[in-house]
């Protein structure tokens, strides 16, 4: 059923990072942490209609894609305290995150650099007469690059099989899109570009997913081109951080109540049943304390792991 | 008396400063008037000076690099901030295409009086992405001025220097350096770009640090002591121009180098200083050393990260092992924080 499988997912990333943001004081996670607590319903909504070939990239902000695309925990924890073990030998952290297998080709720092090259992956998917489709997830800052526009040209000239996901919180960092843009009208921006763009503005995981679905469909009967995903949504959490920051003052917290109240996890959890949610956080609860553990245990890389995989030979 | 700011504040005061006495000073970039204000170097700004001269950007560096030089054509002395050097490389069009080449290929016809203040910085976890500091690659570039100064004295006169000048001149800031704390006049006061600034007298070594690298060859040298080696130290404050013949006069007196760059070594500030004093026929027996990143990319996690990077330690281990010819670890018995050894003067 979709809402189970929501749920777990949802809940395990909720969880998840929960526990990040608990034990974040102790410094054992030595990276900055971008957390995506109250988006998370984006990527699964998302990633649950992906199939296992799809591709994902995403940004700093990018534990909950990597997770809902079924990139490994515990290689995902691991990474962030550094260790040998971790999805990038301890060399990425938080903010670069990879699991190839799974199809999540990595998460950048640098707002809106993966847009041109998600674009390029698409290109290459499209000449291999691949079905496969990919998934760039942008935040509304990103839209303000030339790189965007640049990239979302492109993949329209070349009707490209890719889905830009836009997770539109309204801020980058602590600035208002008011103070960066004319207006607020992102979807309208894209289609100019001649692309099908589209704004969910309920934060409803169903739909999200339905649009996904759909999109999927198309390709795989050969209409191939690209789409735009205008999701919007709110970040509970301080840009990066475990803590809340009302107090700063750039937001309010009346501005959050919305969105707390239109939690997609709560939703879920009522729309199961104490039964069935409680079977699946007690499994996604070990899961969680096995993948810290296995965290805790692994080794630090050595030495001279610092000079490794510069270049392949 | 001596009146003491942190290297943030001064920073701040003389920003602020220049606002209060030419209104053609403004600032821009990602975040300035946000309430973290720049780790404080622009907080109250806005308050101060209104959003027309104080204004966050879009998130569009290459751009609003552009904009900034439009409005310094027209006669602003725009201030252009990035909270990380890492995101000047998105800027690299307008900064070298344009704003390094105008006045030259225009004849002299236009100038460009724009300051592009970036922070680098070691602070861990920040990897590959975050922690770059790439001064090296604007060296390279003619019609560019750069400067990294080490004190809050030299912080608040370059920067006022920078915003007076009538070239763009990139001001880059070290994140540890902001606790840095020393004697900064009231009034303002400018400090020459195209002067090193020699922060302590000494006859054995010389040591040369890029930015921060500068407080970690004081802590070098006061960890030298112990074994009686008197070390000079200098701090470049300005790297285009460079200000050679200072690093020459300590260099042919202590017959010592090791220039420690706060960047990768290969093209770097300590590449170009030994390259420019051995085309100036400095004694054949000068004993030189580089220092600075290991060529990798900043690793991200902690065991690793603490190899990436020199320290004082290093430092000093290597000025040790120069003078003695002697291969033996030796390890300093004190051991300093960064935030022990301020630089106060004299000036
Ligand atoms: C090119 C670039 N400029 C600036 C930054 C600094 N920065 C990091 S995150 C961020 C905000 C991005 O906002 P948004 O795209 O909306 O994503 P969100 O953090 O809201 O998920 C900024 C400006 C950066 N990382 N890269
Ligand atoms: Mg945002």
């Amino acid at each position: 059923m979709l809402a189970e499988k929501f749920y777990r997912s949802l809940y395990r990333i909720r969880r998840i990072e929960e526990e990040i943001a608990r034990i974040y004081h102790t410094d054992k996670i030595k990276s900055p942490v971008h957390l995506s607590i109250g988006q998370e319903a984006i990527s699964v909504g998302v990633c649950e209609a992906l199939r296992p070939d799809d591709i994902v990239f995403g940004t700093y902000r990018g534990h909950a894609t990597y997770l809902a695309k079924g990139g490994n925990l515990e290689k995902m924890i691991a990474e962030l305290y550094g260790k040998s073990t971790g999805c990038s030998k301890g060399k990425g952290g938080s903010m670069h995150l990879i699991d190839v297998a799974k199809g999540v080709m990595g998460t950048s720092a640098i707002v809106g650099t993966t847009i041109p090259v998600s674009v390029g992956y698409s290109y290459a998917l499209k000449y291999r007469k691949s079905n496969s489709i990919v998934v760039c997830f942008i935040g509304d800052g990103a839209v303000d690059e030339g790189a965007f526009h640049e990239g979302v040209n492109f993949a329209a000239l070349k009707r490209l099989p890719i889905l830009f996901v836009c997770e539109n919180n309204h801020y980058a960092i602590h600035s208002h899109h008011v103070s960066r843009r004319n207006s607020d009208n992102i979807c309208e921006r894209v289609q100019t570009y001649g692309m099908q763009a589209e704004c969910i503005d309920d934060g409803d995981i169903f739909r999200i997913y339905d649009f996904t679905n759909n999109y999927i469909k198309r390709i795989m009967m050969g209409h191939i081109a690209p789409v735009f995903l205008e999701c919007i949504t709110y970040r509970w959490k301080e840009h990066v951080g475990p803590n809340d920051d009302f107090h700063l003052g750039y937001r309010t917290k009346d501005e959050a109540e919305y969105w707390i109240q239109n939690d997609q996890l709560k939703k879920l959890k009522s729309l199961l049943g104490a039964d069935i949610s409680s079977k699946i956080e007690s499994a996604v609860d070990l899961e969680t304390k096995n993948a810290f553990e296995f965290a805790e245990k692994s080794d630090f890389p050595e030495v001279k792991e610092l000079y490794t995989d510069l270049f392949k030979d | 008396m001596q009146r003491i700011l942190s290297y943030s504040e001064a920073i701040r005061e003389a920003i602020v400063q220049e606002m209060t006495q030419n209104p053609s000073v403004i600032v821009l970039g990602q975040g300035v008037d946000d309430p973290k204000g720049i780790l404080g170097t622009t907080k109250g700004l806005v308050d101060k000076f209104g959003s027309e001269r104080v204004f966050d950007t879009p998130l569009a560096e290459d751009g609003m690099t552009g904009v900034a030089i439009g409005a310094a054509l027209a006669g602003l002395r725009p201030v252009h901030t990035h909270i990380r050097m890492d995101f000047v490389l998105l800027a690299m069009n307008q900064l070298i295409n344009m704003a390094a080449k105008m006045r030259y290929m225009f004849g002299g016809e236009v100038s460009i009086p724009i300051v592009v203040r970036s922070i680098i910085g070691k602070s861990w976890g920040q990897g590959a992405q975050h922690s770059q500091s790439i001064y090296p690659l604007f060296m390279n570039i003619p019609g560019l001025k750069i400067c990294a100064p080490s004190t809050p004295y030299d912080a608040k006169g370059c920067l006022i220097q920078g915003i007076r000048d009538n070239n763009p001149v990139l001001f880059i800031e070290h994140r540890l350096l902001y606790y840095q704390r020393g004697h900064v006049p009231t009034e303002g006061y400018t400090v020459p770009l195209g002067k090193a600034r020699i922060l302590a007298k000494g006859k054995d070594i010389t040591l040369v640090g890029i930015s921060q690298m500068a407080i970690e060859c004081l802590r070098a040298r006061q960890y030298l002591k112990e074994i009686h080696i008197d070390a000079e130290v200098i701090d470049p404050l300005s790297l285009s121009p460079l200000d050679i013949n200072t690093i020459l006069d300590s260099v042919v007196k202590t017959k010592m180098l090791i220039v420690i760059d706060y960047a990768w070594m290969t093209c770097g500030a300590g590449a170009e200083i030994v390259a420019q004093l051995i085309e100036r026929n400095i004694p054949r027996d000068v004993v030189i050393k580089r220092m600075g990143f290991a060529s990798v990319p900043c690793p991200t996690t902690s065991a690793l990260e603490q190899h990436f990077y020199p320290d004082a330690k290093e430092i000093a281990l290597n000025a040790y092992q120069m003078i003695f010819s002697d291969k033996k670890a030796w390890q300093p018995i004190t051991e300093l924080q960064a935030e022990e050894v301020e630089f106060k003067g004299p000036f």
